[in-house]
């Protein structure tokens, strides 16, 4: 059924928004698998899986946008809402550099908040150039589109002299949240006061042109079809093609993770499949052959499916997180010690391997420590 | 083409075999099991699975029952059983039996499963006694009770040949022997974790016994502890040979074991790279058994939808009062609804067909299709943009 697409995964030819179409429908997870591992060991030959020691920083849970698949936020005024004391703050990068080592830039520390209304680009710039002053070992891979363009907005400078700004600071490189399903029909149904997907895209060529890399991330299973998801995938592809050619940053990585819908404003919808993520994680794999690496999302599939992800084209296995607190609040939510993250790597036939957020490797002298304070 | 991929994973030769229908060897399942590219061991196994059943998906919707935890076993893999003396031991009366039957009397079941632990207080009056109340309730469905464990106990205290009790509980009603207790055929495993059940050599007689009176069964391997490839493998072909001889086996269970709570909980417990495994190679191997299930308690619903293109036919049902091994992480017993059970096989591309213990087909109800699956409109283009209606965004919704 799908012998032609094969051919041209094999043959190294890019594959056309109607072959993804086809893809999208093809029920033989094992055939997706297959051709997935086959791109994925062209693109990276040596068997290993690499992760990342890092942690989610949830500086505050503030937040005006209300999206409707969020059960993190609390609105401005909310007596549930917070913003982390600096010190706090500190206290979680040492913690994180006592569990992952003090290599340079060899710890992620990913900041994710809500659009604070408080919160201006001198408190970024404070916050970060402190944190790159104490902390040479952290490497500041934080904020999302929704954060840049509302702090610009709200400090009344451009988008580009904030991530100048930011950059300066210390931000080495921006996650690929908030992505959603990169389609109108799908943020106007369930983030529409969250940036455009003309903003979101821009954001990232913008960040590349600077000469930041970033990731890109798909919340797959809300409201959207298969038809909306392949769109996000050729969307991030085009980009990827034009930053690829005379830009200096570009993808380093795609995540696709599935939304979770308890606690949020769309409750009538389901948990989407195991099945469901390994097929499109494949899937994503085989359109865009233009991304380096392909994360899995333990976080959201829990260890079992992670785990099989490795035979669909994943090569990382993500951050170690050490907390997690927004997709926790929808429900699901799997955190990991790392010397879970590598047996569950070895048993699918790969060597681990500790990696920085720019992908080179590190030398893991901390994992005993961190044996210990496990 | 994918021929082209099996090749350049080394796996031309067993391909060759199963597309020939040529019998596996116990080498070959060596290396099923080692192999590192499983989405490739599973092609070949769904390839044995379509050949033998299509689309079809078989699921029961069954009642568990478990008569009594109290076992004297004390198997170091397991957390549902109480010691003779334990308060929190319990055995159902019939009356009990009698009044869980009736107390789901109104939900349409297909399938009872009945098992329990080795108790020696039970007198041989008492199983014939609750495999007439569970009849007496639901004279229409099937009921598949007693592992060959169980057997090997019943018999002790009957004090008739395993051939004679075999005989009068068939007349008072089973209808099939569930798959249990098997574990792992080896005398090295078997020392080591459940070394006061019988052997595998007893579990293989009873069930040859079973098979010769007209009780079919289903047979189990419970892995993911201490056992080897090796074991696994002799575990599969003994199976096999058994099969050759009687043709009694309705469906092989690959137990993917669950350490919470057992003796041996500093075991991880297998990881679903491993679970799929388990599908695939005894497809691929157990060429002479019908079905292969994919328990979804054990397994996880995840792995188990996924499974059913790694080798697995049947997924077994929206169960009814498990409590054997409970969800890990709520401590609640579990169950599908039969929609939940629907849209999984649905989703998976597959066509449900409702069976009872012996797979005679109950039902073959609609096959749902997810909305998300619906294609809309058209990508290529800039104006696609506009092509999805908010009609479409909503209605997946």
């Amino acid at each position: 059924m799908i012998a032609d697409i094969a051919e041209k995964v094999m043959a190294g030819t890019r594959l056309t928004a109607e072959d993804g179409r086809r893809l999208f429908q093809h029920p033989n997870v094992t055939e997706l698998g297959m051709l997935a591992d086959h791109m994925r060991r062209e693109k990276h030959p040596d068997p290993v899986v690499t992760y990342n020691i890092g942690r989610n920083i949830n500086y505050t849970n503030v937040c005006w946008v209300r999206c409707k698949f969020c059960a993190f936020y609390r609105p401005p005024g909310d007596r549930e809402g917070y913003t982390l004391p600096d010190e706090e703050i500190f206290a979680k990068v040492e913690e994180l550099i006592r569990v992952g080592g003090d290599a340079p830039e060899s710890c992620e520390i990913l900041m994710q908040g809500g659009l604070n209304p408080k919160l201006k680009i001198d408190y970024y710039e404070r916050l970060f150039s402190e944190i790159t002053r104490r902390y040479p070992a952290a490497y500041l891979h934080s904020l999302s589109v929704a954060e840049i363009v509302y702090l610009a907005h709200i400090s009344r400078i451009t988008v580009e002299e904030a991530l100048v700004r930011l950059r300066e600071a210390g931000l080495k490189s921006l996650p690929g949240a908030g992505a959603e399903i990169l389609d109108t029909e799908v943020r106007d149904a369930i983030a529409y006061r969250k940036e455009t997907v003309q903003e979101w895209l821009d954001v990232h060529r913008l960040a590349h042109r600077l000469g930041m890399k970033s990731t890109a991330t798909m919340m797959f299973g809300s409201v959207e079809t298969v038809e909306h998801r392949l769109k996000h995938l050729l969307r991030v592809r085009e980009v990827q093609d034009e930053s690829l050619s005379g830009r200096d940053g570009y993808f380093t990585a795609f995540i696709a993770w599935s939304f979770q819908p308890e606690g949020t404003e769309l409750p009538g919808t389901r948990k989407a499949t195991g099945y469901d993520y390994l097929r499109t994680v494949a899937i994503a794999r085989l359109m865009l052959d233009n991304i380096s690496n392909i994360q899995a999302s333990y976080v959201t599939q829990g260890p079992k499916i992670a785990q099989i992800a490795l035979g669909y084209g994943v090569n990382d296995f993500g951050s170690t997180m050490m907390e997690e607190n927004v997709i926790s609040a929808g429900g699901t939510s799997f955190v990991m010690p790392t010397p879970e993250i590598e047996r569950l790597i070895g048993d699918a036939g790969f060597t681990p391997r500790r990696r920085n957020t720019r992908y080179e490797f590190v030398e893991n002298s901390a994992m005993e420590k961190q044996d210990a304070a496990m | 083409m994918f021929e082209a991929l099996i090749a350049k994973a080394g796996l031309e030769d067993i391909h060759g075999k199963v597309m020939a229908g040529e019998r596996l060897s116990a080498d070959d399942g060596r290396r099923l099991y080692r192999h590192d590219n499983l989405p490739a061991v599973g092609y070949l196994a769904n390839l044995v699975r379509e050949r033998m059943h299509g689309d079809r998906v078989y699921f029961v919707r069954n009642q568990h029952l478990n008569y009594t935890n109290i076992c004297n076993k004390s198997c170091l893999f397991c957390s549902f059983y109480a010691l003779p003396k334990d308060p929190e031991g319990y055995v159902l009366s019939p009356d009990e039996i009698r009044a869980r039957m009736e107390t789901y009397a109104d939900i349409p079941i297909s399938e009872i499963h009945m098992v329990g632990g080795v108790n020696p207080k039970l007198p041989y009056a008492y199983y014939l006694d609750i495999v007439r109340a569970i009849k007496e309730v639901r004279p229409g469905v099937s009921l598949k009770a007693f592992t060959m464990i169980e057997l090997e106990q019943i018999r002790r205290i009957a004090r008739k040949s395993m051939a004679e009790i075999l005989l009068d509980l068939k007349e008072a009603g089973v209808d099939a022997l569930p798959g249990g207790g098997a574990e792992v055929f080896s005398e090295r495993v078997h020392e080591e974790l459940f070394q006061a059940k019988s052997d595998s050599d007893k579990w293989l007689e009873t069930a040859r016994v079973a098979h010769q009176v007209g009780l079919p069964s289903n047979a189990t391997m419970l892995y993911g502890h201490v056992e080897q490839t090796e074991e696994k493998v002799y575990h599969l072909m003994k199976l096999r040979e058994l099969q050759d001889e009687t043709n009694g086996l309705l469906a092989f269970i690959p137990l993917s074991w669950h350490p919470e709570r057992t003796a041996i909980d500093h075991l991880p417990g297998p990881t679903g790279q491993a679970d799929l495994r388990e599908i695939s190679v005894s497809r691929l191997m157990l060429d002479n058994v019908p079905h292969i299930k994919s328990f979804w308690i054990m397994n996880t619903p995840a792995v188990t939808q996924v499974g059913l293109w790694y080798g697995a036919d049947d997924m077994d049902g929206s169960v009814l009062e498990y409590e054997i091994t409970r969800d890990p992480v709520t401590d609640r017993v579990q169950a599908l609804t039969h929609t939940q059970m629907l849209d999984m096989i649905g989703e998976s591309g597959r066509r449900p067909v409702e069976r009872d213990a012996l797979y005679h087909i109950v039902d073959q109800p609609d096959t749902i299709r997810p909305a998300y699956l619906e294609p809309a409109g058209s990508v290529a283009e800039e104006a696609a943009a506009g092509s999805v209606g908010e009609e479409t965004a909503a209605g997946a919704g």
